[in-house]
């Protein structure tokens, strides 16, 4: 089974986000797979909340859109089995702690596990209460990835020590959405974690041209792009499949420059 | 661990039992440990008590008067019904006992803008004064569906000096200004502070705003001593995240003898999907950064609420609340609308004493349990706002449309 690392071997990742059954499953199903053949390394999969405390108005829409016509988690895990055998790049999900846990975080993993996820992101699950899901996690050979943010500071340490998969590098303050511009010197947050980890950083929030993934790219191991993707499918809704598959590749190609 | 602490109530970690936590994105650590450390700092510094008790004594108005209603208690026949008026405070509510405490926190670690959620506004208005009064910019977040029926309080707000955001994501109530100002902190951490308005949300928050407002039972249990010479039977207070009920019950909590009993907002009734009643009708989940009970579906998506009042309109409960009740120590009952409004109109006719409408589902228990209770028996009630705000909403229940 492929592992998040594989997305970093001798390359620089490119990693799409997309929130699963926005418009549809079959229509997610199909992105997947259109993402990974156009070069995508790795790709997060949203398990969409009610409430995302960490979302800007872009993947709040998608959220509401998604929920509306009654998309589970259950579904979501039946869809990720369908297409995982098509594709070979690693497959993570990003979900908030109350669908884990409501869902049952053994259980949870489990279904990752069976359906080929071998990461799970959870912005609202700081360092310190990782307890929660951790060991559950590694249980079942899933990795939890750790964010750091312009506002860790001294915590960085303390966090990258302990990462696994890949560290997700907040770009800026504030909540996901495509930002003009990333003024934020992550440059040397990454180089402040690549001081106590060897795991591979990447870096998100506010990503969306490839002249900004190609700079991000530069200076850490990958660019993670998810409103920008998110609002391409909110435009196309299901006949977004040509405008992802250029997008993708000019991503990509920006990221290897 | 060491063992809980029942009437200290958190620990240094945050937790109530299983219950609290702090579980807000990494962007929020920092901010979230820095107010820890500086309330921890400051909670017994002598200058800020001094300064906090001067404004709650001539700001405020405190202490609040515990009023014996007599001719509720004459009609119901039972128990001796008192009422904690905090609805006399400036303001006209128990909010401003902890939003003094926390802008003058904001004020010590030298943030300079203030910013708050608020449901029926009466936070909101709280944040406002005392952002005025000490000097701080503050900006408030508030469900669209709430800038509507409560218009005067947005107005308050405004005329205060705030500035009001309308928020218009998700169900547009109390939930979403909550969310929405996570996000705003997110944003915009270094010189602002979030004053959390109810007993909810990460630690530190639901311990600080316990703290500020026990300041309600300390009173309470000195006076009713004084009135009756023995501890009330049951208190008694409404909760929607909880912060006048957890301040109206934490001087009773090591008092076994009295009953505490919890009111939350049964909307139509707890068996239809019109309501706000986690713990009559909630799991256990994590969220708005606190392991406690949400109103929720079986993949952990947070339901919609609904409650007349739009202070009780929220989908969780404080995690001391969960504490609370998971352990047996108090009792949380649902109020629906209708038995609200009728508690509503009765105190007003009977006492002359207009309340809130959160409050109302507070009196419209007591009318239930007073009748069953000895007459050498007494229970409080805290009566945490005036109902003001809520007249043209209660007019507009019965029929009736009147000008604003």
């Amino acid at each position: 089974m492929s592992k998040i690392a594989d997305a970093f071997t001798n390359k620089k990742a490119f990693i799409p986000f997309l929130t699963a059954g926005d418009p549809t499953m079959e229509a997610t199903e199909r992105y997947i797979k259109i993402m990974a053949d156009a070069g995508a390394d790795l790709i997060e999969i949203g398990i969409p909340f009610s409430d995302p405390v960490a979302e800007g108005p872009v993947i709040q829409e998608a959220t509401l859109r998604s929920l509306t016509h009654g998309t589970t988690t259950d579904a979501i895990f039946d869809m990720v089995e369908r297409v995982r055998p098509t594709i070979s790049i690693p497959l993570v999900v990003m979900t908030y702690l109350n669908p884990i846990y409501v869902y049952g975080a053994d259980r949870f993993m489990a279904r990752c596990k069976k359906a080929g996820i071998c990461g799970v992101i959870v912005p609202d699950m700081p360092f310190e209460e990782k307890g929660v899901l951790i060991d559950v996690a590694h249980a079942h050979d899933i990795e939890v990835v750790s964010l750091i943010a312009p506002t860790s500071e001294e915590r960085i340490g303390m966090i990258a020590k302990e990462a696994e998969g890949f560290v997700y590098c907040v770009s800026s303050m504030g909540v996901t959405g495509v930002r003009k511009e990333i003024t934020t010197d992550v440059g040397s947050i990454v180089d402040q974690i690549k001081r106590y980890t060897d795991v591979p950083v990447a870096i998100g929030f506010g990503i969306s041209t490839p002249e900004q993934a190609a700079a991000m790219a530069k200076v850490s191991d990958g660019a993670i792009v998810g409103s920008a993707i998110v609002r391409i499918i909110g435009e196309h809704g299901d006949k977004a499949d040509e405008a992802l598959r250029e997008y993708v590749k000019a991503m990509k190609a920006a990221v290897m420059f | 661990m060491e063992a809980m602490n029942i009437q200290g109530g958190a620990k240094q970690d945050g937790r109530y039992g299983e219950f609290g936590g702090q579980f807000v994105p990494e962007t929020l650590m920092n901010a979230i440990l820095e107010v820890e450390k500086a309330y921890l700092q400051y909670k017994d510094d002598p200058d800020f008590i001094r300064e906090l008790e001067n404004l709650q004594v001539n700001y405020t108005g405190r202490p609040s008067l515990l009023y014996y209603a007599e001719k509720m208690t004459k009609d119901l026949g039972g128990a001796k019904i008192y009422l904690k008026r905090e609805d006399l405070n400036h303001t006209g509510s128990h909010k401003i006992n902890n939003v003094l405490g926390q802008v003058l926190l904001a004020k010590r670690m030298g943030k300079t803008r203030i910013i708050a959620e608020t449901g029926a506004g009466q936070h909101g208005v709280a944040a406002a004064t005392a952002a005025a009064l000490l000097g701080m910019e503050c900006e408030v977040f508030m469900g669209k569906e709430d800038t509507e029926r409560q218009a005067l309080n947005v107005y308050r707000m405004r005329l205060l000096g705030a500035t009001v955001h309308e928020v218009t994501t998700g169900t547009m109530t109390l939930k979403d200004a909550v969310s929405e100002t996570l996000r705003e902190w997110t944003r915009r951490v270094d010189d602002t502070y979030y004053a959390m308005g109810s007993a909810v949300g990460p630690h530190p928050f639901p311990m600080i705003v316990r703290d500020f407002q026990s300041i309600i039972s300390k009173e309470a249990k000195e006076q009713i001593l004084a009135a009756e010479g023995k501890l009330p039977a049951a208190v008694l207070a409404c909760v929607g995240g909880g912060s006048n009920a957890i301040g109206m019950f934490h001087h009773f909590v090591p008092e076994t003898s009295v009953k505490l009993i919890g009111c939350e907002a049964a909307g139509r009734g707890i068996d239809t999907l019109e309501h706000a009643a986690t713990l009559a009708k909630g799991s256990k989940g994590i969220f708005h950064g606190m392991h406690s009970y949400f109103v929720q579906n079986e993949y952990g998506q947070i339901a919609p609420v609904y409650s007349i009042s739009a202070g009780l309109d929220y989908p969780g409960i404080g995690p001391e609340h969960a504490y609370l009740h998971a352990s047996g120590r108090a009792e949380y009952v649902p109020v629906t609308d209708d038995e609200a409004v009728d508690a509503f109109e009765y105190l007003s006719r009977t006492e002359g004493i207009i309340p809130a409408i959160e409050s109302a589902h507070a009196v419209a228990y007591a009318m239930k349990i007073a009748p069953t209770m000895k007459k050498d028996e007494s229970m409080i009630i805290c009566l945490s706002g005036r109902g003001d705000k809520d007249v043209a909403a209660m007019a507009a229940y019965r029929g009736i449309q009147i000008d604003e």
